[in-house]
């Protein structure tokens, strides 16, 4: 860390020396015929190395999507299976089976039963450890013509939908983010970690 | 002027004819070279076409006429414009699949950039740079956003390093060994220098809260891409990547950043990188739960396997190659390794029961591609290539019996067995099992 910012401190020291000559139009004019393109000679980082903008909690909450297992993250809403089955039908079966089972993309039905070498099947059901993942992924990957199109309540009836179909809810239950944080997955123990302890 | 061969050179070192490896150095010998599938179609192709005045090499048209004017931007020969990437089958939509780097047409360790595989979910996305922005925010004590300027005027590092999808090689897991170029079946790797700002640097700005180990990594693709990663690991060696081979990296390999994990398995080289959530837990994203993990015969499954383990390949002679009868080629092939440098890349042309060690051409580099080479002697006979990289922590890539005993055959992801070719009386080579 202390070697780079030295390194910091002396690009400083160099960049400032160019930075006489360059000062404001530092347009590189092409050599005999036409101009390239433009190539400013930018300062290099100040010596505490200060160049991010600092974020309020109103920019923050732009940006952040990250939901966790824990349901942090997951934003106000809810819908139920019933209602989701119609958005499944109308936005997703086109790609994933009319049922789930899978067509040119992935299936997402599968038994509620963690995976077994007669069975390893890797769809929601059997191997997903987390709910909140399907939720997530949902919104912010599918369908793949419109990310991000569904809203919270479509999301979260979409999401209940898929959780009915594996059997892991009731057809009845509405899905929001108490409740789903509370689904616990049948293959929720199913995984070692390798590289990074727990 | 190549030296004759005497017979003490041609003695072998180990079975199926395989020399010292050294002996090219040392004799400067002339070799034959599996022919690539390219010069076989081409030669085909000429001795179909007939031409109105064959060139005189001595005299070539082109030494007596001003040539093509400057360009702004190079492109290959219009000889070469058979080695392009191979466009692995997209599904529905389109903009979600996979292309190969044509390992077997490529030399050295450098990946041209145009030639850098890809896996992209839906689409690359056209990103304007100058409304592109890095956010750092979580557990920080200042929740940061950086202009792509600003990145770019931070000090910098370049580091050779290869990505590697952790779905490289997966057809190795079929119960049929797949027939395709080198590069078609192990190509999802690839080799560049990347230079950027060592995101230590970036977290530390922001003051990362004691509490925190890990950080979601987000990317500005259609899907926002998402992952989980140590903080240690990008603490330790991970930037942000705004070069590749010299120039801005180009939008399939994540204009204008990207972030590089050295090491590490592709999907964690989060491309179009636009935000890092600094915090206590994974946040267990689809692409580290439903995929990415790895099944077991016993149910359970391998979760954050983020290291590429060693493997290697020989991409001359290889698949879709033919070799030119008994004579002396040199083997060529690479290695690499996600804990560190190569140590030794071991030989065999009796599909293992005997090995030679190959030379290992400089550079040899961490978490890099190393070019390696061995001289062999080929009488005509059929015969069983294989190649075996041991890195400098002592791993030695296994044989594929041995991993899918491990592993069983649900894995999908981390292949790294050995690879065997098949090299038959008539010259051509094909994958085999052995
Ligand atoms: C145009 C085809 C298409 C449509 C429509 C579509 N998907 Fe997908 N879906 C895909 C593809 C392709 C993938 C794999 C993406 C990848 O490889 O990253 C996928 C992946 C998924 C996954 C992850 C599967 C796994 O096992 O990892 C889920 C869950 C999912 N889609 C749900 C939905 C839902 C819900 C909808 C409707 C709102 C939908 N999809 C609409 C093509 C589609």
């Amino acid at each position: 860390m202390s070697m780079l910012r030295c390194v910091a401190a002396l690009m400083i020291a160099v960049s400032v020396a160019s930075l006489a000559v360059a000062e404001e139009d530092t347009r590189v004019k092409g050599h005999i015929d036409g101009a390239h393109g433009s190539a400013a000679v930018e300062p290099a980082a100040s010596a505490n190395m200060r160049l991010g903008t600092p974020l309020t909690s109103d920019d923050i909450a732009k940006w952040d999507r990250t939901i966790f297992p824990d349901g942090r993250g997951l934003p106000p809403g809810r819908g139920s299976a019933k209602e989701g089955r119609v958005i499944y039908e109308q936005k997703c079966a086109r790609c994933h089976g009319e049922h789930g089972e899978g067509g040119t993309s992935e299936e997402l039905v599968s038994g509620p039963t963690p995976p077994s070498p007669d069975n390893p099947s890797k769809a929601i059901g059997s191997y997903w450890p987390y709910a909140t993942t399907i939720f997530d992924f949902v919104r912010r990957s599918m369908p793949p013509a419109a990310p991000g199109s569904l809203s919270a309540d479509e999301t979260y009836a979409v999401t209940a939908y898929l959780l009915a179909a594996n059997a892991i809810i009731p057809e009845s239950a509405e899905m929001n983010a108490e409740t789903l944080a509370a689904v616990r997955m049948p293959n929720r123990d199913g995984f070692i970690w390798i590289d990074v302890k727990k | 002027m190549a030296r004759k061969l005497a017979s003490e050179d041609l003695t072998p070192v180990a079975g199926g004819g395989l020399l010292h490896r050294r002996l090219f150095l040392k004799a400067g010998l002339v070799l034959a070279t599996a022919q690539t599938a390219t010069s076989l179609r081409a030669e085909e192709v000429a001795a179909t076409t007939p031409r109105a005045k064959p060139e005189d090499p001595a005299d070539p048209s082109w030494i007596h006429k001003p040539g093509l004017p400057f360009t702004g931007y190079g492109t290959p020969s219009k000889y070469e414009k058979h080695v392009v990437r191979n466009i692995g089958g997209n599904r529905t939509p389109q903009g979600d699949g996979v292309s190969w780097t044509p390992l077997e047409e490529l030399e050295g360790i450098v990946t041209p950039s145009g030639l850098h595989f890809e896996r992209h979910h839906d689409g690359v996305p056209d990103i304007d740079p100058a409304v592109h922005r890095l956010v750092i925010h979580g557990l920080v004590q200042r929740p940061l956003e950086f202009t792509v300027a600003n990145l770019l005027r931070y000090p910098m590092r370049s580091r050779f390093l290869f990505i590697e999808c952790g779905g490289n090689s997966n057809a190795g897991w079929h119960e049929e060994p797949i027939q395709r170029p080198a590069g078609s079946f192990h190509g999802l790797v690839s080799c560049s220098e990347w230079t950027g700002v060592p995101l230590s640097l970036l977290l530390d700005e922001a003051g990362v809260d004691p509490k925190a180990s890990w950080v979601i990594a987000e990317g500005a693709d259609a899907g926002l891409l998402n992952v989980s990663l140590p903080l240690s690991k990008l603490m330790d060696d991970a930037m942000v990547g705004l070069y590749q081979n010299g120039e801005r990296v180009r939008p399939e390999n994540g204009y204008p950043l990207r972030l590089i994990v050295p090491g590490w398995e592709g999907i964690t080289n989060v491309k179009w990188l636009r935000r890092l959530h600094v915090t206590d837990a994974p946040a267990m994203t689809r692409n580290e739960t439903a995929k990415y993990t790895e099944l077991l015969p016993s149910g359970k499954a391998r979760m954050f396997t983020f290291v590429m383990d060693a493997k290697s390949l020989i991409t001359s002679p290889s698949p879709g190659q033919k070799m030119h009868g008994a004579n002396v080629y040199e083997i060529r092939g690479l290695a690499w390794s996600g804990r560190g440098k190569i140590s030794k890349v071991e030989v065999s042309a009796d599909g293992g029961k005997s090995w030679a060690e190959a030379e290992l051409q400089d550079p040899v580099m961490s978490q890099c591609f190393t070019r390696f080479r061995s001289p062999w002697a080929w009488d005509g006979k059929a015969a069983l290539l294989k190649s075996r990289a041991t890195d400098e922590t002592g791993y030695v890539q296994p044989e594929r019996d041995v991993l899918i005993k491990e592993r069983g055959r649900e894995g999908y992801f981390h292949y790294n067995a050995i690879v065997c070719w098949a090299v038959d009386e008539d010259g051509t080579i094909s994958h085999v099992y052995a």
